[in-house]
């Protein structure tokens, strides 16, 4: 690869690492409750620290580098919607979540039936 | 007490997780060598049996095209719906509009719930908030809902991914209940009757 084709592939993906990356934070401060906010804060970032991940191995393209790259995804991917259930659920349990913003709640009418 | 074939079933069952904490292992010092198999491989043992966990039941069944087909699929999910997610953080006049789905699915087996709840979860704007798995239904908090056909749309996208998941690697009876050529077994149908009860007086 010649070098500019190089420093364009670094530039395209780390800039869209930190563009997801600043959008989850501007979500963060801007979505209304903690559901939604949760949206912003545990998921454009796994695109952002995929795209960040494959500049590093691409940089570095070892086998070693590329194997570590994949285990860190793999492992993003695995924790990462765990910890959003989580916290969903608690904050769904204890009711800190505004109605009026869904338009349907199919949990509520089946666990409520009367 | 079991006899000796389940037993042997049972040890087979857990190899699968074992190759793979090998394989990880081996990932985590980034090469191949034979010490490093060694070390993995009692690394594992050891994780294996002191972190003791609910046997899974493996399908037993693997396809490999269908299984890369649904990894490409999520990974342009992903790709997409992080932009998506994105641009409604940072787009000028936000209107919230959610929606808490209970989104039934057909499969039976544990793994292919947990799967497709991964799936569906790490791809941006859609939460699990509880699963019941009685009756493999997934209730998802799904960000930006506006309408009954957004939810419409929704709903199939994950069945979609349950289905590319299932012929990836589900099991035979799994495949064939998707096709529709074999409706329900008699104790899947029995369990989702059992699940459907409160529903139903729910309704009324």
């Amino acid at each position: 690869m010649s070098v500019l084709t190089h420093d364009i592939v670094t530039a395209v993906l780390v800039l869209a690492g930190a563009a997801m990356c600043l959008a989850a934070g501007v979500g963060l401060i801007r979505f209304p409750d903690v559901l939604s906010r949760l949206h912003a804060a545990t998921k454009p970032q796994i695109f952002g620290l995929m795209a960040v991940t494959a500049d590093v191995a691409i940089n570095n393209l070892s086998v070693g580098t590329v194997t570590l790259v994949v285990a860190i995804v793999v492992f993003q991917a695995l924790t990462a919607p765990m910890a959003a259930h989580l916290v969903g659920r608690a904050a769904y349990d204890t009711e800190h979540l505004h109605p009026e913003l869904l338009i349907v709640d199919e949990l509520r009418d089946r666990r409520a039936p009367d | 007490m079991s006899t000796p074939r389940e037993r042997l079933a049972a040890v087979g069952n857990q190899i699968p997780p074992l190759i793979a904490l090998i394989v990880l292992w081996m990932l985590l010092w980034g090469e191949f060598s034979w010490l490093n198999l060694l070390v993995g491989l009692s690394v594992g043992l050891i994780v294996t049996v002191a972190f003791y966990l609910v046997p899974v039941q493996l399908s037993g069944r693997l396809h490999p095209w269908h299984t890369l087909v649904f990894f490409v699929r999520l990974l342009r999910d992903i790709v997409r719906a992080s932009v998506d997610v994105a641009w409604l953080a940072v787009k000028p006049g936000l209107t919230t509009s959610n929606a808490i789905l209970a989104i039934e699915l057909r499969t039976r087996s544990d793994l292919i719930l947990t799967w497709t709840a991964v799936a569906t979860s790490i791809v941006p704007g859609s939460i699990v908030v509880d699963i019941d798995r009685e009756s493999s239904t997934l209730f998802l908090h799904v960000l930006n809902m506006h309408s009954a056909r957004d939810i419409e749309r929704f709903r199939r996208q994950v069945l979609d991914t349950e289905r590319r998941i299932v012929r990836g690697f589900g099991s035979r009876e799994d495949v064939e209940r998707m096709r529709g050529v074999r409706p329900e077994n008699r104790l899947s149908a029995r369990r989702a009757a059992r699940a459907d009860r409160p529903l139903k007086k729910g309704l009324s």
